[in-house]
């Protein structure tokens, strides 16, 4: 039985979701994506963590280009930052909006325990030994976090949610105004923080004598450490009773307490192995960086974080790690102009190969696509020629219209010239909101309607790619955050790997 | 002797200025506030994309007011300027909220509790930075202070006493007093405010009432963008400048001022809107403007932890 078990289309009366879905559960997912999924699924977990943590460890002798590894270093960072917000958010489903400011805290702490850059000029702490500074910060760390979330037990979960974001603006602002911290006018005026320029100057990590200073790979090394023994505490506690209870407080937080689970304690649990995680992965940023700078732990790293836990799918602790490793190797890939054109005809193209079935209708949609853009790059050039005689971006600052993509996109696209020299062009901007009404149409349409409008919808969405988007990198990471979170959310809110949650009423 | 009259005269003045300005930031709050109760009625949902419709509304202001010659040389009399503001912001930030609705939180009406949390969380980040794009961060401002020889009103500002009232400062508060009055009859008068009741009170029984309650989530959402238009273009009046940024930090704060309130409650929010104004300029007028935020944020943690109804919240019961 396996090509023959229909599957339920739409919600069928009389059974619930829940039972109609049996027979998909039972044989797994399907297709070549699906035979991966399985394979992955038989091999046992600690094998895989093997063989990735051999890899990742191995990449400094694979090369020695230091951005590599410095991406390297950013994405095993994240993944730390990653799986300790899964244990809050994934397993006991608690909406932690302060969790950055816990690895901010932690990272600060280490920097003036290690450094002596507490309190003007180091009189009171000064040069711990690595060790001990690191486990004073995830300690102290871990202790906020229950100071945290002991008085917000009472909360129900959204007001969880917008305490713990107060905190995380509290600490934004203190951070960034603590050069002259001045008891709110009780006491005499303090540098605790450095202000807006933060700690400079962090002592790194020393080990047995040893200072690592090749700072790319050593601290790779050591946030791979750390990510072994975390993942393998992490999977055992998730199959722990612990881990159990997580996942009853995530799933219905009434009846867990019924069952007589201490719903406070483990809500308080989550949030501090979360802060511990996050104290951790703290303690070695401010060493590799060797800096420690407000403006790092804001907002925007929060819904980084969120954006990797929740692609990969929260819950699923291999979820994470490779939601994390997308994001932060795709957030990298945006930032330049060439690398990211084929990061964006990628995508287009693999989507439209996995949700365009049959095969006939792909042939014709790319075919409409082609048509399509051709017509209207004939019909613009003969009315405004300028419109069509634009270069394309291929650096920071760089452009072109010598090769063969270039030479595609300009007799695809409308690339009106000196686009890219002149500010606030506006024609993009136009385009960029008319498009996302194009977007948000499709959703509404159904059958052949919706075919015909994609045609269209992708060719602007490449013009305002090509146009607006390409060489505003710092602008649209964040942008495609945001939209990562509200997509999967609307559609597949289990992630890539996270397990279909199905509401029983 | 002289001395001191003088110190403590200008101190009368300083509070009374504070006073002012603190009820002026305490209405727009309210406006937004009610926006976020409204919303949280029906769906219970906090919907952190809120305060970013609000910046909307602030831009929209902008380019009306630009497009309409700017405030140097403005093609068209105050008054109808200001309505078609007014209108402009009131009806695109209306029309923006419902298509969130309409496009994020509706297909997730049965999920789990956090799904839509996060979606909103992606929802105003994603304006925010849509914002940011398109109209790059830099601060804007209304200028204003440079039409009719210097003010928007002229003169600028009026006295009763020693006590000096500024114009647009009264203008502020009488709309947003008018818009919540208008609110509060339509809730309570209308059809469609006792639907929205109704939800708010227990969705299912509503539905199975025959109340159509996606129709009635949707002109809960365009009657919270309503205000929350209204309150951009007032913030644009009063308030120095904005940025793509401005609309997060003033919903978290409206929305703590649905909280103290008590959420749900219309009446609450609007006191609630009105007392943050007030902690949050006489914090920064007396205490310190540094760590302003710090110490408003601090004290509202303290607020939702001592009373999580708010003041005029009715204890939560739950209900399986």
């Amino acid at each position: 039985m396996s090509a023959e078990v229909p599957t339920p289309s739409g919600p069928q009366i009389g059974a619930d979701e829940w039972v109609a879905r049996s027979n998909e559960r039972i044989l797994g997912p399907r297709g070549p994506f699906g035979a991966v999924v399985r394979a992955i699924d038989r091999t046992p977990r600690i094998i895989i963590l093997a063989v990735f943590v051999g890899f990742v460890a191995a990449i400094p002798f694979m090369t020695s280009n230091g951005y590599i590894q410095g991406v390297a270093t950013d994405t095993m960072l994240y993944i730390l930052l990653a799986m300790g917000l899964n244990v809050a958010v994934g397993w006991a489903g608690l909406l932690d909006l302060g969790y950055v400011a816990f690895y901010g805290f932690a990272a600060y702490m280490f920097a003036a325990l290690s450094g002596g850059h507490l309190f003007t000029g180091g009189v009171l702490l000064t040069d711990w030994p690595t060790p001990a500074a690191v486990a004073v910060a995830i300690v102290a760390t871990i202790f906020l976090g229950f100071v945290l979330a002991l008085p917000t037990r009472r909360l129900r979960g959204d007001y969880l949610a917008i305490v713990t974001l107060f905190f995380l603006e509290i600490f934004n602002n203190f951070t960034n105004n603590g050069d002259r911290w001045d008891w709110l006018g009780l006491g005499g005026t303090h540098d605790v923080t450095g202000g807006t320029t933060g700690i400079i100057d962090v002592h790194p990590w020393r080990i047995g004598g040893t200072e690592l200073t090749n700072y790319s790979r050593d601290y790779m090394w050591v946030a791979l450490g750390g990510f072994t023994v975390l993942a393998v505490a992490l999977m055992y506690a998730n199959k722990s009773r612990t881990g159990r209870a997580w996942r009853a407080l995530r799933e219905d937080p009434l009846a867990a307490e019924l069952m007589g689970m201490p719903v406070k304690w483990l809500m308080l649990l989550a949030v501090a192995v979360g802060a511990g995680v996050a104290g951790f992965a703290g303690s070695i940023i401010g060493a590799y960086h060797q800096q420690v700078s407000p403006d790092e732990f804001t907002f925007v790293l929060l819904i980084t974080v969120y954006a990797m836990v929740i692609l990969g799918g929260a819950g699923s602790l291999g979820g994470v790690v490779v939601g994390a490793i997308i994001v932060n190797v795709l957030l990298e890939v945006l930032n330049r102009p060439d690398h990211a054109r084929w990061v964006f005809y990628a995508a287009v193209l693999i989507g439209l190969i996995v949700k365009v079935r049959p095969w006939r209708l792909l042939v014709a949609v790319l075919g409409g696509l082609v048509a399509f853009g051709v017509i209207v790059n004939q019909i613009v050039g003969a009315v405004w020629p300028r419109g069509v005689d634009g270069p394309i971006a291929v650096g920071p600052t760089a452009f072109t219209k010598q090769g063969f993509f270039a030479g595609a996109i300009r007799h695809w696209l409308v690339l009106p010239a000196h686009t890219y020299t002149i500010p606030h062009y506006t024609i993009g901007n136009y385009a960029f909101v008319i498009v996302l009404g194009l977007v948000l149409a499709l959703t509404l349409v159904k059958g052949w309607k919706r075919w015909v409008l994609l045609v269209p919808m992708i060719w602007g969405a490449a013009f305002v790619w090509e146009n607006l988007l390409i060489e505003q990198a710092p602008t649209v990471r964040p942008l495609m955050l945001g939209v990562i979170l509200i997509v999967l959310m609307t559609t597949r809110p289990a992630g890539l790997f996270g397990q279909q949650r199905v509401e029983i009423v | 002797m002289g001395g001191v009259l003088a110190f403590q005269l200008y101190d009368w003045h300083y509070f009374f200025a504070e006073l002012m300005n603190g009820l002026t930031l305490g209405s727009l709050y309210a406006l937004i506030a009610l926006g976020y109760t409204m919303v949280y009625g029906v769906l219970k949902l906090l919907n952190f994309a809120h305060g970013d419709v609000f910046m909307i509304g602030c831009y929209i202001g902008w380019f009306v007011l630009t497009g309409l010659g700017g405030v140097l040389a403005p093609r068209v009399p105050l008054v109808p300027l200001l309505l078609l503001m007014f209108a402009a912001a009131m009806v695109g930030c209306g029309a923006l909220n419902v298509a969130i609705e309409r496009f994020a939180y509706r297909p997730l009406r049965n999920a789990p509790r956090i799904a839509p949390l996060i979606t909103a969380i992606g929802v105003s980040f994603f304006i925010e930075q849509t914002a940011v794009l398109l109209w790059g961060a830099n601060p804007r401002q209304y200028d204003f202070f440079e039409l009719r020889n210097g003010t928007l009103f002229n003169p600028p500002a009026f006295t009763i006493g020693n006590l000096s009232v500024q114009y647009a400062q009264i203008f502020v508060i009488t709309s947003a007093v008018f818009l919540m009055f208008a609110l509060a009859l339509f809730v309570s008068r209308t059809r469609t405010g006792k639907a929205m009741r109704a939800v708010s009170f227990d969705r299912e029984a509503a539905s199975m009432m025959g109340i159509d309650i996606d129709r009635v989530i949707m002109v809960t959402f365009l009657l919270g963008g309503v205000l929350a238009g209204a309150a951009g273009v007032m913030w644009g009046i009063v308030q120095s400048s904005f940025n793509p940024y401005t609309g997060f930090g003033v919903g978290l704060k409206a929305f703590t001022a649905a909280v103290v309130g008590g959420i749900g409650n219309i009446g609450g929010a609007m006191l609630g809107g009105i007392l943050i104004g007030l902690a949050e300029t006489f914090t920064a007028g007396y205490l310190t403007s540094t760590f302003q935020d710090l110490v408003v944020f601090s004290l509202l943690v303290a607020f939702m932890l001592i009373r999580p109804t708010g003041l005029r919240g009715a204890p939560v019961l739950q209900k399986v």
